[in-house]
């Protein structure tokens, strides 16, 4: 639950050592699935006990999840997100096992002019983010796309807002933003209040989830399943964008809801998404050999010195590796949750800790978390300039959720956009050309117009 | 009796040979060794340093002790070579992991000015051939068409890679165009995607017309028969796709060799300067190394010594020239 210390660097250094224990790939591919896995729900307890998302993909969960920590529900959240986790990774696996060459194709067809699109979808998603003040959140979501614009742009080759300093040239980790704007200026926030009032935080009340809870939250964890299954399958998108996706979507299907201020469902949305989306990200990378995610990356290279070839026809000359993964996927699942639950208890008395001891630990990890992704001090340094301007932006009630969309979606929605416009020679009309098109941006219509419907047709069933 | 002094006399060679070779140990290995990536872990300089390195010279005995790999990411290798140049200046027991990319980026100058006289290059040991290659079904046949269109129809002619602009992939499409004798470079239209499998899909999907990458990146698709390889950058046919042609075939005398080796701090000894150009040699011409470089997509690519530092400087001299004339100097 490092922040930071994510899967990449485990199973890169775990690499050799396999590979002189000359274990058979089948295993090795399995050991691979369980640390990507595992360390999917490890990040979660971080994110909803003490506002830190130890990955890009966990960020939307901190909103509600420690929103509910501090209700003293962090019990519920906890036990929530280990179920949700479930529910999205045990289902996607049946679709990777019986539609996975099917969805491949989906991966070839999703071209820079329908990421643009998706991109586009996602940013409507910015309106749910918005709690109060619209301009304000635009201010946020555009600091968020500055953000991402700096560092060495790939179209052109030509360096942006780098100042000349080189550590800059590859562009800001989005971890170090997250911990820096969430973590960091929560830490100031409580710094600023007065110790006799002893937090926000209220005492656990109730640990438990109820069964109410669950099965009020399961259509949810459906939904976002499917979505974050779809989108984990192409390559440039992931389980960051699943996971905003799926939790906006919520959002604004659920009325009434209290998503923002500590909603159950909105731990349940991007927790199942993320889960899902990981596994789907095993599709390009079995079927077409093409690494969705950093982590998938480091496991093609292990398939390829292995002598295992990616491809359409994985499942025919590898079926073990395929299925061992299938099966191995489901069995961690499971003992994910038979781990966890129990436990849910013990990782919520971390909340217990007294604050001096809880502050100064959160401000280790962040520290810990930043340095570790690039080993840079420069990213210590940056932590603290955006908790600096973080809690400004927090007592100037700026929301911050769409400054992190901002920098999430700003890279990939410029790039693709510019590639599609290559191609095209500059003509839009590439935007609206194939059916993938066109049925986003039906999906993005619906979903700007479906709250001021809803809210209008559950009127009118309201006065008659 | 006669058995007793046998064994006797085998124990003394025995402790002889040992002594010797310990010896020999604590005056010529080095030791506490440590080799840097210049990127995150799972790359090609992450590669480098943990198997050429770490693994094969600690499996040869030819240091001592185990090698440490550090990860230090940053600046695509820019922040390692500063780090190397102004920190660890003399420190004898350090290599870093380099590449072609290494060279490219000093061609450039994007390294905040440090020049590649800042290092010494100790060797190579492997490299992945250039190749270009379009979808099965594609109306271009051989390199020379594709050279055509670039040079008839440049704008409507997308070619995609995982690099960025002016990285090695582009420079590669851009090093065959400028042989053939197409003046106007910039014209060219390369989009850059984030990794050779993305731009691959891009020619799967037939929306882009050719794919600019490595071989190791075409093998599997060109067994399923899903492409077709134009031309490789090799100077000979390469077997893992034995029936691409080379460039020079088609009479366009290119080789683009993403080389993988390694260059040590500039004010260390000569004498160390020389082991380690030895030690690197011993690893190039292991048997270890040959397999491990093949399973990893590697084609055989060896320079040492002076002769190494004469080719990086060719190299950075090339990038510097093409560069300059498509304004991604810095």
């Amino acid at each position: 639950m490092l922040p930071g210390i994510g899967p990449v660097n485990a199973i890169a250094v775990l690499f050799p050592i396999v590979y002189t224990l000359e274990v058979p790939p089948a295993t090795v591919m399995i050991l691979f699935a369980g640390i990507y896995y595992g360390s999917q729900y490890g990040n979660s307890i971080s994110s909803i006990l003490l506002n830190v998302p130890g990955t890009s993909a966990a960020a939307v969960t901190t909103i509600d999840g420690y929103a509910m920590a501090k209700k003293g529900l962090g019990g519920k959240a906890l036990a929530m997100s280990a179920i949700a986790s479930f529910i999205g990774g045990t289902l996607s696996i049946f679709f990777l096992a019986f539609f996975a060459p099917k969805l491949a194709e989906l991966a070839i067809n999703f071209g820079p002019a329908e990421y643009t699109v998706l991109m586009v979808f996602a940013f409507i998603a910015l309106s749910s983010f918005s709690q109060g003040s619209l301009p304000k959140a635009i201010i946020s979501a555009f600091l968020g796309l500055a953000i991402a614009a700096i560092g060495i742009d790939s179209t052109t080759g030509v360096s942006r807002l780098t100042f000349g300093m080189m550590e800059l040239y590859d562009g800001i980790d989005f971890i170090v933003v997250v911990i820096g704007f969430f973590a960091v200026s929560e830490i100031l926030i409580m710094l600023g209040q007065k110790e006799g009032k002893q937090s926000q935080m209220q005492p656990l009340t109730s640990l438990w989830i109820t069964f109410k809870e669950i099965t009020e939250s399961l259509a949810t964890s459906l939904r976002s399943c499917f979505s974050g299954f779809l989108i984990g399958v192409l390559p440039g998108a992931g389980g960051t964008i699943a996971s905003f996706i799926a939790y906006a979507t919520e959002k604004k299907i659920l009325r009434p809801n209290q998503f923002g201020s500590g909603d159950i469902r909105g731990v349940a949305a991007p927790e199942s998404a993320n889960n899902s989306a990981s596994v789907g990200s095993f599709i390009p990378l079995l079927i077409l050999g093409v690494p969705g995610s950093e982590t998938t990356a480091v496991m093609l290279g292990g398939l390829i010195s292995f002598g295992i070839k990616p491809g359409p026809l994985l499942l025919e000359t590898s079926p073990d590796v395929f299925w061992g993964l299938a099966a191995s996927m489901f069995i961690g699942n499971l003992f994910l949750i038979i781990l966890n639950l129990p436990l849910v208890g013990l990782f919520a008395k971390i909340l217990q800790t007294p604050r001096w001891i809880l502050m100064s630990l959160i401000t280790m990890l962040c520290v810990v978390g930043a340095y570790t992704i690039n080993g840079s001090e420069f990213d210590v340094l940056l932590i603290l300039i955006f908790g600096l301007v973080g809690y400004f932006l927090r007592r100037a009630d700026f929301p911050l959720a769409p400054l992190i969309l901002g920098v999430v979606l700003g890279d990939l929605i410029e790039t693709n956009f510019r590639r599609a416009m290559i191609y095209s020679g500059g003509d839009i009309v590439i935007f609206f050309e194939s059916n993938i098109c066109l049925t986003l941006w039906v999906l993005a219509l619906v979903s700007l117009f479906a709250p001021t419907l809803i809210n209008s047709i559950q009127k009118k069933v309201h006065s008659q | 009796m006669r058995n007793s002094m046998q064994s006797i006399l085998g124990i003394l060679t025995g402790t002889a040979i040992a002594a010797t070779t310990m010896l020999g140990v604590a005056v010529a290995k080095p030791g506490n060794t440590e080799c840097i990536a210049p990127a995150g872990a799972g790359g090609g300089w992450d590669f480098t340093c943990r198997v050429p390195a770490a693994q094969v010279m600690g499996d040869m005995g030819l240091i001592d002790g185990t090698m440490a790999v550090t990860n230090m990411s940053g600046a695509g290798g820019g922040k390692a070579y500063a780090h190397v140049v102004t920190k660890r200046g003399d420190d004898e027991n350090l290599i870093v992991a380099a590449s072609m990319a290494t060279a490219a980026r000093l061609g450039q100058n994007v390294y905040s000015g440090f020049k590649a006289s800042d290092v010494r290059w100790v060797g190579a040991l492997g490299a992945d051939y250039g190749a270009i290659a379009v979808h099965k079904d594609s109306q271009f046949k051989t390199l020379g068409d594709l050279v055509t269109a670039m040079k008839d129809n440049p704008r409507r002619t997308a070619i995609v890679g995982g690099s960025s602009a002016g990285g090695w992939d582009h420079l590669k499409v851009l090093i065959v165009a400028d042989k053939a004798g197409i003046s106007d470079l910039k014209a060219i239209n390369y989009i850059s995607f984030d990794n050779g499998g993305t731009a691959m899909l891009e020619i799967l999907s037939k929306r882009a017309d050719a794919f600019t990458g490595d071989i190791s990146e075409l093998v599997e698709y060109d067994k399923q028969g899903n492409i077709r390889i134009l031309a490789i950058l090799a100077p000979d046919r390469i077997s893992a796709v034995p029936s691409a042609k080379t460039a020079k075939e088609q009479g366009y005398d290119v080789i683009g060799a993403n080389w993988r080796g390694f260059y040590v701090p500039k004010n260390i000894s000569a004498a160390r300067y020389n082991e380690w150009v030895d030690i690197v040699t011993k690893v190039a011409n292991s048997s270890q190394w040959a397999d491990l470089s093949a399973k990893n997509g590697l084609a055989p690519f060896t320079s040492f010594g002076k002769d190494f530092e004469n080719f990086v400087g060719g190299q950075i001299g090339k990038v510097a020239q093409i560069s300059n004339d498509l304004g991604f100097m810095k």
